[in-house]
């Protein structure tokens, strides 16, 4: 495979086009929703209409507004359906032709789709995932190829500095940063780990970028080997994730056959494999070291860093961890200039952010936002406000590791600093939305339910201090707990947050902080007057004022 | 689980083994485990392949496994207790996998399971005892947008309340 083969493929492949493209949305969300039959229809009646060769009926993935599915767009007529059945697929097509669709529609220049800016998500619900000519037509590998054949490895580095790329798995280490350590460190074997074990709830775009645009996650990671001198690479995923595990398969099957993936890529001394590794559904595998014990075949526990994985990571040899939209903004960095990545986003954060917006509000979905836009456009805007006449009371972001922004506070703009400074964290993009039926202190006893379950045990503060901190919470949600019961709760989790081995310690206390801060007085509502006093010196305690209502 | 998987006589193996021999899927099991060259890191893949074989990893399972891998019976267990997916008992004829996730939380899962519990008459993670339904939660399946989610026998099933499940259900306990 050289550059011209590439061309070729990509010219057949859009000479092949056809007037009308009907796409229709494959992704998981669509498909529990019967998508698949819907295609099965659109086809058929396609055939029956005798129209084969001016309509193509594409398989795509996520097309982003996942509460409206099935989803099917029709190009260039610009309509997109909505709640798509198997019945009135034929009725589609008819309308291609001048009939009339029996299927709902909505506007596809609607805040929800215009505020987004695509750079990770630019090929999700255009190309058709399980299909390598797809992502070629789309320029697919050609960075890998202009990397490999024009740039040194040290020129990479450099690029991905200069982009100001930060990892999106949450923590925001800049990503130029830890290539370099991974590219100057010694070792012969060195390694390529993507993180796509998603577990934090309510975060779905890794499952999205996975199953939308594999082709997007092997081209950068293949771009990350050769700038850090790796020739193996894994893909950790979740196996709650059937289809993006089938999409991975096929798609590097088919980079196999072409040659874009193994020995001597594109003519060049460079090899890299790409193998799947199955997670098993523990949430403290995506901590990086956890992550590679797993990858090892071992219990998933995480080891204190030092040393860091980029000196000794799997098997001892050095590491380059990333998650998978990471990954996925490496091919367009180096397809458009690492100047054009740098001038998008704000002054510490470059580029944009994918987030799941779920929870009690009108348009859940995927979106993709340049860093900094407020909260409030994300979710007033595009997501269109609480259903039903509600009030948006909270946005939660981070999962079980970051913390509940209150309403007042939604003119924060999002970025890594600005979320951190709200005691909540970016995260790796799960956003969920709070109206004011819910209840706060109930949130924080689920994610410290979950966070106590999913400890590896390992560390005493995490194992003993979950359980600890789920049942004093379980108190205060019960009405059986006194404010001495809250003060033993703040002093634990500050105790846990700081003694914690790995990430999912340190954070576990986050939302119970965080509503703490902003919603001290439902949990002070909730609280029973301390017949010992405050201090448990015999003295009465006075009602809390909120009890009394 | 017993005694006897954490330090296996000669005799506990034998019998593991005798019973692998008269069984396909141990076959099966061994080819897989042949692809990946028998290496210790392939363990998780392995415990995959089995559970999609057998349904759970009962103990004979375990011990061919570390048998064959070489690795000591301590190791084979603690990998396969320490993961959530995989199990150590069987399960029903049915599974219905109510997702736990915030975004499903949120929008009503939490009645959705206690209405499933309060029908069937078991807690989540046991199973009916006449065999027919075993009762999951899951930690979030990644279909947050079509929230709250059940996953009926593998099929995700979109929005549901306590009454679309408890409809569902009826179906598999009526049979």
């Amino acid at each position: 495979m050289i550059l011209n083969d590439l061309v070729q493929i990509k010219e057949k492949e859009l000479a092949a086009r056809k007037k009308i493209t009907l796409r229709c949305c494959m992704a998981a969300g669509c498909m529990s929703s019967d998508s698949k039959g819907v295609k099965e229809q659109l086809e058929k009646a396609v055939t029956e209409a005798g129209l084969q060769d001016e309509v193509e009926v594409r398989g795509v993935g996520c097309m982003k507004l996942c509460c409206e599915g099935p989803l099917v767009q029709a190009d260039p007529q610009n309509s997109l359906y909505i709640k798509v059945t198997a019945e009135n697929a034929p009725s589609i097509v008819a309308a291609l032709k001048g009939g009339k669709a029996n299927a709902a529609q909505t506007n596809p220049d609607a805040a929800f789709f215009k505020k987004q800016l695509s750079i990770v998500l630019a090929n999700s619900g255009v190309v058709d995932p399980e299909r390598i000519e797809s992502y070629l037509a789309a320029d697919g590998y050609q960075a890998l190829h202009e990397v490999l054949h024009e740039t040194t490895p040290k020129d990479v580095v450099v690029a991905m500095v200069k982009s100001g790329l930060r990892g999106r798995g949450g923590a925001g280490f800049p990503t130029g940063l830890k290539w370099g350590t991974v590219a100057k460190s010694p070792g012969a074997k060195k390694y390529v780990i993507c993180n796509a074990d998603e577990g934090d709830p309510g975060a779905f775009m890794d499952r999205s970028v996975l199953e939308s645009d594999p082709h997007a996650v092997l081209e950068g990671m293949a771009i990350a080997a050769y700038a850090v001198g790796a020739d193996q690479g894994f893909i950790y995923v979740r196996a709650e994730y059937p289809l993006a595990i089938s999409r991975l398969q096929i798609a590097i099957k088919q980079a196999k056959q072409m040659g874009l993936l193994g020995a001597g890529i594109f003519e060049s001394p460079f090899n890299f494999n790409i193998d799947l590794r199955i997670g098993a559904g523990a949430f403290v595998c995506g901590e990086e070291t956890a992550l590679m014990a797993s990858v090892e075949g071992k219990r998933g526990t995480p080891r204190p860093r030092p040393p860091f994985p980029a000196e000794s990571g799997l098997h001892g040899c050095p590491t380059l961890i990333n998650n998978v939209e990471t990954f996925a903004n490496v091919p367009p960095i180096y397809r458009n200039g690492a100047e054009w990545f740098a001038g998008i986003g704000t002054e510490k954060s470059k580029g944009t952010k994918v987030f799941a917006l779920a929870g009690k509000i009108k348009n859940t979905g995927l979106i993709e936002v340049p860093m900094g836009t407020p909260l409030r456009v994300i979710v007033e805007e595009m997501g269109g406000g609480a259903p039903d006449g509600g009030k948006i009371k909270a946005v939660q972001t981070g999962g079980p590791s970051g913390g509940c922004i209150p309403s007042q506070h939604l003119d924060t703009p999002v970025d890594y600093e600005s979320l951190g400074k709200l005691g909540s964290i970016m995260g790796s993009g799960g956003m969920i939305v709070m109206d004011d039926s819910t209840n706060m202190v109930e949130i924080a006893r689920f994610f410290m339910e979950f966070c106590m379950d999913e400890s590896c045990g390992k560390c005493i503060p995490c194992r003993a201090g979950t359980v600890q901190m789920h049942h004093l919470l379980d108190k205060i949600a019960n009405r059986k707990a006194t404010a001495r019961d809250l003060a033993k709760l703040e002093e634990l989790c500050d105790m846990v947050k700081n003694t914690s081995l790995c990430g999912l310690g340190q954070t576990a206390p986050n939302p119970t902080l965080s509503t703490l801060r902003f919603f001290r007085n439902e949990y002070e509502a909730l609280l029973q007057p301390d017949q010992f006093g405050p201090r448990g010196n015999g003295e009465a305690a006075k009602q809390p004022a909120a009890a009394k209502q | 689980m017993n005694a006897t998987i954490v330090k296996p006589g000669k005799k506990r193996l034998q019998a593991a083994l005798d019973h692998a021999s008269g069984d396909k899927r141990f076959k099966i099991l061994e080819v897989h485990m042949k692809r990946h060259q028998f290496r210790h890191d392939s363990l998780i893949e392995v415990l995959h392949k089995a559970q999609e074989l057998f349904g759970y990893l009962e103990d004979d399972l375990l011990l061919f496994v570390s048998y064959k891998l070489k690795l000591p019976p301590s190791r084979v267990y603690g990998v396969a207790t320490f993961y959530h997916f995989f199990t150590l008992k069987p399960k029903g004829e049915h599974t219905c996998v109510v997702c736990l996730g915030t975004a499903c939380y949120v929008k009503g899962a939490d009645k959705v399971i206690a209405a499933v519990q309060e029908n069937l008459k078991i807690k989540s993670g046991e199973t009916t005892a006449d065999n027919k339904v075993s009762l999951l939660s899951a930690r979030c399946i990644g279909a947050c947008g079509i929230a709250p989610a059940v996953v009926y026998d593998g099929t995700v099933t979109p929005r549901q309340t306590p009454e679309s499940a408890l409809e569902h259900i009826k179906k598999w306990v009526a049979k």
